[in-house]
């Protein structure tokens, strides 16, 4: 043994303190290659980060621009109101085709009017530059201000999306050889037009507000009846959520004797924290949809379940604020003589209030990014039309704002996946505010003992 | 009566019993409220009390329990003589509901009386033509019987709903008259109201386990319609998995559980290392500034919905290794493999192991590391043979716990991984998991009936399984080993 050691220790004998030896040496590359090694785990995590935001803002930014053609349309009284008498009802009887007619007689006209060639193109073929939701959006401008009527106004109707992805630069000269909806021909004519101002790109307000749009038209389709999906989703599950969850945190943590049956629920709760969302989207189908008969697609079942999903992390916030609340409050409010549900309501809570709001807003955060049991309860189903107020709204289908994600990922046509990274910004936006909201109220209200 | 009339109703039931209450309690003891057991608002708070709660979990029972007896009513109505071929009862059901519908939009349209409506249900047609104008399109001609069974169920929903609401407010005004008559200046108000409020305290918290016993009925209920439907045995042992709405599929377990196990190796193989390395790096080198930055940047991994990762993997991950790695060393050409699925996953988990780990470490005692110091031991040998080991029980539970996490993701292997079901060794080929096939067969049409569509509730149940044992075991892992400082 002690031969070994004078034997490790022998060529340290001679040498000095500030030049280290062959060992140290080693031992300390070992310790830098480690601290570099953590290092670049940490800077690998930051860099997924960055790589993760650049890669959704990279591709869904063009997706709040659109290309507009400015259309010069003179609303003629003879065509569109026949009985002259500017009532809606009656306008109705022209319909949508009856638009078209009169916007490709425009959109001629105009190219006419400002000299672009329009070369062998037939008319459907310049009419197909326009979106095929154009003439529907010209007759609801019309029947909504029926005073247009007989007047001749500009009037920006979206391109078609195949236009609108070339100048985006999806679509090129080359691709459209290849296309069916498009020639090289009509993209000519797009450049022409656009040199001619008749087609302009700017911000586009109604990716937020219209609803979904078919296959066929992706330039008209929105977010409107997602983000109002989602929004009813979140009112219910904020009315019961909340109420349901600091009840049963004030019971577990502050009334609940110390036995099995408490041990149990506690159990549960982590376990419940825990189940794949995706199971929670079986529960709701079995459960709400098949056996208490709610209408599929509804916020009201989304809601349901997103409630369920968010419990457990909303007791386990209620819990550790009202934890943080010192004992000596509570000794102090019951040595007055207040009873254990005074002290608890009317001291223990206020005080533990921020920290559960702060907690609330998390959950719904998260809710708000759930889409898999959204799935299974038929969310992805195409939904055209606005629910209605509530409460009868919370019946009616909707979509919600992950889920529509998903399903603009499960079309064919490429300007969907734009579509589908815009809407993705949207949900971040939100979630950026409602975490912002979080924070602020953390700091601002929790108080530290 | 709707009910959300009679929600209103039960508010100003319950708002004038808090009044009524209040005022009795004051009026008993003339006016003196030093006369009362308790403060003059319990008196009222009980009045409310009483008033609403009772009414509105019967309300609430009545709502759930009404439509399921009605539907066996009606069923029963429903011959199997009247369902056509290539139909099936809950199709000629969810036709009955429809013409119920359209029948009610056609009354509070005031399309028709309901005489006038009554005198249609023997003439199918004619009401095909009504309800078709109404904006109810029917595929099928009605036959009377289905016509017939509508219209009853339309009366006993209308039934149920006007007994409701007669046995709802009977109970409220109880409630309200026996509690208030229950009022004196000696009454223990106060420890009734909060006896009551306890109640409903447990209740709320009784919510968690009706919720465990929800998933566990539903998963379990149906799993076992699934396997009379289909031989458990090929479910647990067969290798080919292949649904035919036809018939005849083949529903092996084994190719989607390959899937989910390999996604889930591949992404732990990345947020494993890369989340406990940057969790020693920020417990113990890094300065107090950098780990202000760096710690909650990397936390922000975990507050992003899961679906922003499967647009990532669909989008940028999947394209770049086809192009990059797949191709150039021809191992496939598909975007959406397993390998997409478990790098995107591996960056999701990275904040789970590392926020879990990091919380560990911290814990371990600073007396641990100093004796280390002092026997002249570097700071890396330190964390490496005292501070690894004493956090170890700590930190496979945290992979665990990020095992179970990364079983049962859903979104990033729905738009990363694929849909073909197969056992195969090469990460970039497409493969699926035991969540796509959740998600593929209980999306779209789906028939309650067929074995293609139950499978998911057996798919459930394992998956279910799976992460509750994974978790148990970490917890179990957590408690028994872990070292007990002080």
């Amino acid at each position: 043994m002690t031969s070994s050691i004078a034997s490790q220790d022998a060529p340290r004998g001679g040498a000095s303190l500030i030049a280290p030896d062959e060992r140290t040496r080693r031992r300390n590359a070992s310790e830098r290659r480690f601290r570099l090694l953590g290092l670049s785990a940490v800077g690998l995590g930051l860099v997924a980060l960055l790589v993760l935001v650049s890669s959704v803002l990279g591709n869904g930014l063009s997706a709040f621009r659109q290309t507009y053609v400015i259309l010069p349309v003179t609303l003629d009284a003879d065509v569109l109101d026949r009985a002259g008498n500017r009532d809606p009802e009656e306008m109705k009887a022209v319909t949508t085709l009856g638009y078209g007619a009169v916007m490709q007689e425009a959109l001629i006209a105009a190219l006419a009017e400002r000299g672009v060639d329009t070369g062998e193109l037939r008319p459907k073929e310049i009419m197909a530059i326009l979106s095929k939701e154009a003439p529907a959006d010209l007759r609801d401008a019309v029947l909504a201000d029926p005073s247009l009527i007989g007047q001749r106004v500009d009037f920006p109707v979206y391109a078609a999306s195949r236009v609108d992805g070339y100048f985006k630069g999806r679509v090129t000269p080359e691709t459209a050889v290849r296309d069916a909806n498009i020639s090289p021909e009509q993209l000519k004519l797009a450049d022409a037009m656009q040199a001619a101002g008749l087609i302009e790109t700017r911000m586009n307000w109604g990716f937020l507000t219209r609803p979904d749009a078919s296959e066929l038209r992706s330039e008209a389709a929105g977010l409107g009846v997602a983000i109002l999906g989602s929004a009813y989703m979140m009112i219910v599950v904020l009315v019961l959520s909340l109420p349901v969850g600091v009840a049963a945190s004030i019971y577990l943590e502050e009334l609940a004797p110390k036995n099995r049956w408490t041990d149990i629920v506690e159990i549960n709760i982590a376990n419940l924290a825990a189940v794949p969302a995706i199971v929670y989207g079986i529960l709701a189908l079995a459960l709400f949809i098949n056996i208490a008969g709610l209408p599929q697609s509804a916020p009201i079942v989304g809601g349901l379940v997103l409630t369920l999903m968010t419990l457990p992390t909303i007791i386990i916030a209620t819990r550790a604020s009202l934890k943080a609340v010192p004992p000596s409050i509570r000794d102090a409010a019951l040595g007055v003589g207040a009873s254990r549900m005074q002290t608890i309501f009317h001291h223990v809570l206020p005080l533990a209030m921020p920290g559960i709001l702060t907690g609330t807003i998390l959950g719904l955060a998260r809710a708000l990014g759930e889409s898999a049991p959204l799935l299974l309860i038929g969310m992805v189903a195409f939904v055209r039309d606005f629910p209605e107020a509530p409460p009868a709204g919370f019946f009616d289908p909707a979509s919600a704002l992950p889920v529509q994600v998903y399903s603009w990922t499960q079309r064919a046509d490429p300007a969907f996946a734009e579509r589908a990274s815009g809407a993705i910004l949207v949900l971040l936006a939100f979630l950026l505010v409602m975490n912002a909201v979080a924070i602020i109220l953390r700091r601002r209200f929790e108080r530290r003992w | 009566m709707t009910p959300g009339f009679l929600l209103l109703l039960l508010a100003g039931l319950g708002v004038v019993g808090f009044v009524a209450g209040r005022a009795r309690a004051l009026a008993l003891s003339r006016g003196d409220a030093r006369g009362l057991h308790s403060l003059p608002s319990y008196y009222g708070q009980m009045v409310a009390l009483f008033a609403v709660v009772p009414a509105l979990l019967l309300m609430v029972v009545w709502l759930v329990v009404q439509p399921v007896v009605v539907e066996r009513n009606i069923t029963a109505l429903i011959l199997p003589a009247d369902i056509a071929d290539g139909s099936s009862r809950d199709l000629v059901m969810a036709d009955v509901r429809r013409i119920a519908e359209g029948m009610e939009l056609l009354v509070a349209g005031r399309a028709m009386s309901e005489g006038e409506l009554a005198a249609l249900v023997p003439q199918p047609e004619v009401l095909k033509e009504r309800l078709a104008a109404a904006g109810v399109a029917l595929a099928a001609p009605i036959q009377p019987q289905v016509a017939e069974a509508a219209s009853r169920w339309r009366a006993e929903m209308a039934l149920g709903q006007g007994v409701m609401s007669v046995a709802v407010l009977a109970l409220a005004v109880a409630g309200f008259l026996l509690s208030l008559w229950r009022v004196a200046p000696a009454f223990r108000a106060r420890n009734v109201v909060e006896r009551f409020v306890q109640a409903m305290l447990i209740g709320a918290s009784s919510i968690a386990i009706l919720t465990t016993v929800g998933i566990i009925f539903s998963l379990v209920f149906e799993s076992w319609h699934f396997f009379q439907l289909y031989p458990a045995r090929d479910f647990f042992l067969s290798l080919t998995w292949s649904p035919r709405f036809g018939g005849g599929s083949s529903l092996g377990l084994w190719p989607l559980l390959w899937g989910t196990l390999y996604v889930s190796f591949i992404a732990l193989l990345v947020a494993v290392p890369v989340g406990l390395m940057a969790a020693i790096y920020l417990s113990e080198y890094a300065s107090p500034a950098l780990r202000s930055v760096a710690k909650p940047a990397i936390e922000v991994l975990a507050g992003i919905p899961s679906i922003v990762y499967g647009l990532f993997a669909l989008m940028t991950v999947g394209p770049f290794l086809r192009d990059w790695f797949a191709q150039p060393m021809g191992l496939g050409d598909s975007a959406s493999s397993v390998m997409t699925a478990g790098v995107v996953m591996g960056i999701m988990l990275i904040p789970y192991v590392s926020s879990l780990s990091d919380d560990i470490i911290n814990a371990v005692p600073q007396a641990l590391r100093d004796g280390s110091y002092g026997l002249g031991a570097t700071q890396s040998e330190t964390i490496r043979q005292v501070v690894f080991p004493a956090a170890l029980p700590g930190i496979v539970g945290a992979i665990l716990m990020a095992a179970s996490r990364a079983i049962g993701e859903t979104m990033i292997v729905v738009l990363g991984a694929g849909a073909a079901a197969q056992l195969s060794l090469n990460p970039f080929e497409a493969m699926t998991t035991v969540t796509v096939k959740i998600v593929s067969q209980l999306t779209g049409d789906t028939e309650f009936a067929s074995a293609e569509t139950l499978v998911a509730f057996a798919l459930g149940l394992t998956l279910f399984v799976f992460t509750l044992g994974l978790n148990v075991l970490a917890l179990t892992i957590v408690r028994k080993y872990r070292e007990q400082y002080e």
